[in-house]
């Protein structure tokens, strides 16, 4: 699949012919519907309520078909604080996405366990059991910067390949799109966090 | 409403057997609390929601307490001879007081429109004696709120229904409000320490005081 000559191109619709390729059309088509997963955990999923109302909108984006099932949804947006009681059953909705499957992840205790970070009972970040593709700072987020995430899924859609040695990593057979669900131990859950999907950053101490 | 001395002298009065102690409060507040003995804890309990004066027929909340083994400093002062006259000196007693845990109780009257009265059990101790009895029959509130005391503290309800936890997993074998309690140990890293989480950093690596702040930070790169 050869990238189209962009000046070749608009030489062409010019002339009433509009010429794309296979991998656009599909992205363009994928990207325009990415239809989330219906589900709340805390605050930041009122303010995902407010982007999918009227005033911010996110039907503009073509965001707005909210699905009650994970095997209708593309997209889950983890809003609010996981904790470790609701994390199992967060791994097992997104193991029962299709894919391709994408994930945000809204908030400072989505990202990180955020002001909750040392408590007993908040994980310390749902990147630790599954692969987050956008990360939304904000305690809660504004619907603009859910908007702006939104957007930044859009544009990686979009400059995803289908074919050849950078294919996107959903094409690829060997790539797991299911994760271990983890089990409730006695002090914590086990694991604590899954070293195929999360290594934390190493500090290095020199000298 | 009455005050806690008239609750407790009247409720006594009509229980043979009961024993309230009022608990002091030394804070600005004043409010008092009755501190019930768990044997007549269910009469006490039917005794003051179904008393005609007081009707305390909501119970708002129900908490928990953990109080570890600590010592009590008294002050009084003594009349001495020293040296033929006789003097005020002050005299510390130390009292040692062994740890228990301890359920407290608020209840307010919808039909009075009075309270808070505040009523307290305690446990004989931490470990073995953590049994106290349940009021959830008196109050259907309690039901949730015991549940959570049994979570969190691990204070056991004798005559509740259903008594598992509820904000914890089934599998969780500690008790994360008591005091002693040590969370696992989940450290990562992080990237700029302090106070507790300083000092468990330090466990998971080396000091080098030489180079304290001024570590080399970098993130593992899963893809590349």
């Amino acid at each position: 699949m050869s990238e189209i000559d962009e000046g070749l191109r608009a030489e062409l619709q010019r002339q009433g012919v509009w010429v794309t390729s296979m991998q656009e059309l599909y992205n363009w088509g994928r990207k325009n519907s990415i239809w989330p997963l219906q589900f709340g955990l805390a605050c930041c999923a009122i303010e995902m309520i407010a982007t999918a109302a009227s005033r911010y909108d996110i039907a503009r984006f073509g965001g707005e078909v909210f699905r009650p099932s994970p095997r209708q949804a593309d997209l889950m947006i983890v809003a609010g604080t996981v904790t470790k009681k609701m994390a199992p059953q967060i791994v097992r909705l997104y193991n029962q996405m299709p894919d391709p499957k994408y994930v945000i992840s809204m908030g400072a205790c989505a990202i990180s366990g955020g002001p909750f970070k040392q408590g007993y009972n908040v994980l310390k970040g749902i990147d630790r059991y599954i692969p987050v593709d956008v990360y939304i700072p904000g305690c809660p987020p504004r619907p603009e910067a859910l908007l702006h995430a939104f957007m930044e899924l859009q544009r990686k859609i979009d400059s995803q390949k289908l074919t050849g040695a950078t294919k996107a990593e959903h094409l690829t057979a060997a790539q797991p799109s299911e994760f271990p669900v983890p089990a409730f131990g006695e002090h914590d859950l086990e694991p604590p966090a899954n070293p195929n999907v999360f290594q934390p950053p190493k500090v290095e101490r020199e000298g | 409403m009455e005050s806690p001395e008239q609750i407790k002298a009247r409720a006594e009065a009509a229980l043979p057997g009961v024993k309230i102690d009022i608990v002091p409060n030394g804070s600005p507040s004043r409010q008092l609390s009755l501190l019930i003995d768990n044997e007549h804890a269910l009469a006490v309990a039917r005794f003051l929601r179904d008393d005609l004066a007081l009707r305390l027929d909501f119970c708002s909340n129900v908490t928990g307490i953990d109080w570890l083994d600590r010592t009590v400093k008294k002050t009084v002062k003594v009349k001495k001879t020293i040296d033929g006259e006789e003097k005020e000196v002050d005299q510390t007693t130390e009292e040692k007081i062994s740890g228990y845990l301890e359920a407290v109780y608020h209840l307010y009257s919808m039909t009075q429109k009075h309270g808070p009265v505040v009523i307290r059990m305690r446990t004989t101790d931490r470990a073995e004696g953590v049994r106290l009895p349940s009021l959830t029959p008196i109050w259907r509130s309690a039901e949730f709120q015991e549940r959570e005391i049994f979570d969190l503290y691990g204070v056991r309800f004798d005559g509740h229904l259903d008594l598992r936890r509820i904000l914890m997993w089934d599998e969780f074998v500690d008790h994360p409000m008591r005091k002693d309690y040590r969370e696992a140990d989940d450290y990562e890293y992080e990237p700029t320490p302090h106070d507790d989480v300083l000092e468990r950093a330090k466990q998971h690596y080396a000091p080098r005081p030489q180079l304290d702040g001024a570590e080399k930070i970098t993130a593992t790169d899963l893809h590349g």
